[in-house]
């Protein structure tokens, strides 16, 4: 069951989330950027009100899983799970793609806290989605799995395979979220590789697809609570800016992996921007 | 002309069926088993553990990628998942998904590998798999196991259960002759050679089917005057080190068998340990030399890379004609 949690305090963390990935990027000087402020608020949707879990028990059984497919937005992600209570949160951003680090650009669950798949290679989450899904039913969990995958990821095949196999073995509690950003690394992904129709080919699929503005929290909110309540499987296809947050990374394909300034008052003008934002 | 393997009971014996059959006998004890193929229950016989316990095999169609995907997933919440495909397909359709996934997860994960090497002669290079034992062997936190028959099959399926990580098991296409009369006649440990024959002037080191050629090989190579010791290697990783030092200072002579690429498989495993070790020794591999291979049957095409017992005894012999050459080294001390 969701927490009771208002839209106001969850855009307040996603705020703070986002001048987190301003602050670790610019200790790490450059970073998946794009998609980790695309992706901020469902993010912060999940962590703070939907998935029911445990940082003092982060292997309790019982618990909802979350998959950050789109491995590269480790740079949202664990920042995320440390605001969450998992790991400390300066050491993830003083630390993070330091040289021996448990917090590199793509997440290590053997290494952080909370985190439920290592990922990176995109394809992989929905996968492994589908088998912890099976395996909580065959266990009699009742525990939602939610997979969030980027949209140029969708381009792997790996993922229709899963999505097949998600409907074929009624995954009731499974939860596909794809951050709809709109980039990928080569550009617009209907000049790259076409998508659409994506909600139809996810419904062909077998799911019943839900869709929300990924940047209004108010809106992710009551997608979120629409897929909790819906028997699955069920896809959100989050529409949302990459880069935002930043008016001049939005919409950019070079967000996709930037820095926030080569010095500390150049950072300061992107915080600023950050906090001033609605 | 190949080994003639029509005497014996395939449908009893085979190592495909005795895998599913141990399988289903282990997951009636412990709950943590799970299965997962693609589209390959029948084939791989580990249709036989959903044929007693239907809700624990989960067949993703014909689907590879998402076959050790999924196997993950059931790793993550608990399970002991076996999952089979050719070996092909473990190996490279769905590779990355057994490395990245499995592997680099340090899952459970159980690949059980069927229709390795050239045992599906006739299905030609699309479905044989020369590479297994160099990817597999590659990829850290794996075991790579590769029995000689049916009963080795069930003494590793039984061992791999309490292998902390991802293990990897290749058999062949399942009919292949037995090397063993039963589990009782030899002691199994993954990670320990096992010798099959004493000898003096030469070591086979052999992995997998063309064990039982190697033993007879042996015999053969008696009745010629020449002393073999004959070692099942049946763990590629890890590797029997010490076994093969041993061998090397009692023999200088070591031939390796496998249904294997010559490059990166039990061959060159050895020549490492060997050239590590500063152990005066001659090795010749038997294997297939890097090459797609032709169709065939499985029996004309090990008689062809040398793999059959008479292959094995002609490459021995002309090792046993080489001159090694003579150092100062006292390893022997």
């Amino acid at each position: 069951m969701p927490n009771n949690v208002s839209i106001d305090e969850l855009k307040a963390k996603a705020k703070e989330l986002r001048l987190n990935i301003a602050q670790t990027t610019f200790n790490a000087t450059s970073g998946h950027v794009g998609g980790s402020m695309s992706s901020a608020d469902m993010l912060i949707a999940l962590y703070f009100k939907y998935l029911n879990v445990d940082p003092k028990n982060p292997d309790w059984d019982e618990r909802d899983r979350f998959i950050m497919s789109k491995g590269h937005c480790a740079l949202a992600y664990v920042p995320c799970l440390a605001m969450r209570g998992y790991l400390d949160l300066n050491e993830v951003m003083k630390n993070f793609n330091k040289t021996e680090s448990a917090y590199g650009m793509h997440p290590d669950s053997k290494k952080i806290r909370g985190c439920d798949a290592s990922t990176g290679s995109l394809g992989h989450g929905l996968p492994m989605g589908v088998g912890m899904a099976l395996g909580l039913r065959l266990k009699n969990i009742d525990s939602k799995v939610v997979v969030m995958t980027g949209d140029g990821e969708c381009q792997e095949g790996s993922n229709w395979e899963a999505a097949m196999s998600a409907a074929h073995f009624k995954l009731k509690n499974l939860i596909w979220i794809i951050d709809r950003n709109h980039l990928e690394i080569d550009g617009e992904t209907e000049k790259v590789m076409a998508l659409e129709p994506l909600d139809k080919k996810v419904e062909a699929f077998g799911f019943k697809v839900l869709k929300c503005n990924g940047n209004d929290m108010a809106d992710a909110d009551k997608a979120l609570a629409a897929a909790w309540a819906t028997e699955g499987p069920v896809c959100i296809i989050s529409d949302t800016v990459k880069g935002y947050g930043i008016k001049s990374f939005e919409g950019k394909p070079t967000s996709h992996y930037c820095s926030f300034g080569a010095n500390e008052d150049e950072l300061k003008v992107y915080l600023d921007e950050i906090k001033a934002r609605g | 002309m190949g080994t003639a393997w029509n005497v014996y009971d395939a449908n009893k014996m085979s190592s495909g069926a005795m895998y599913g059959k141990t399988l289903a006998e282990l997951a009636a004890k412990d709950p943590r088993i799970v299965g997962v193929t693609a589209d390959l229950a029948k084939s791989t016989n580990i249709g036989l553990l959903g044929e007693a316990f239907p809700d624990r095999l989960f067949n993703v169609g014909i689907a590879e990628q998402n076959l050790f995907g999924v196997a993950a997933g059931l790793a993550k919440v608990g399970f002991i998942p076996f999952a089979s495909t050719f070996a092909i397909f473990a190996c490279l359709r769905g590779g990355e998904q057994v490395r990245t996934d499995c592997a680099y997860q340090k899952l459970p994960v159980k690949v059980i590998a069927t229709h390795g090497g050239v045992s599906f002669g006739a299905a030609g290079s699309t479905h044989h798999c020369i590479e297994d034992f160099a990817i597999m062997r590659a990829i850290p936190n794996m075991t790579v196991v590769i029995p000689a028959d049916a009963y080795e099959t069930a003494s590793a399926i039984k061992a791999c259960i309490d292998v902390p990580g991802p293990f990897y098991l290749r058999v062949g296409r399942g009919m292949e002759p037995l090397l063993h009369n039963s589990e009782d006649e030899y002691e199994f440990k993954i990670g320990k050679a096992m010798q099959l024959k004493d000898g003096n002037d030469v070591t086979i080191i052999s992995c997998g089917v063309p064990t039982r050629d190697a033993l007879i090989a042996g015999e053969m190579l008696e009745e010629q005057g020449v002393s073999a010791q004959v070692i099942n290697m049946h763990t590629l990783k890890p590797i029997d080190a010490e076994a093969i030092v041993e061998a090397a200072v009692k023999t200088r002579r070591i031939v390796t068998v496998e249904e294997h690429n010559i490059i990166g498989g039990l061959g060159d495993a050895v020549a490492s340990v060997l050239a590590q070790s500063g152990k005066r020794c001659i090795l010749t591999k038997i294997g297939i030399p890097d090459e797609f291979g032709p169709i065939g049957k499985p029996e004309d095409l090990y008689a062809k890379y040398k793999l059959s017992s008479q292959g094995i005894m002609e490459t021995v012999m002309e090792l046993m004609g080489k001159e090694i050459e003579e150092d100062d080294w006292s390893d022997e001390d």
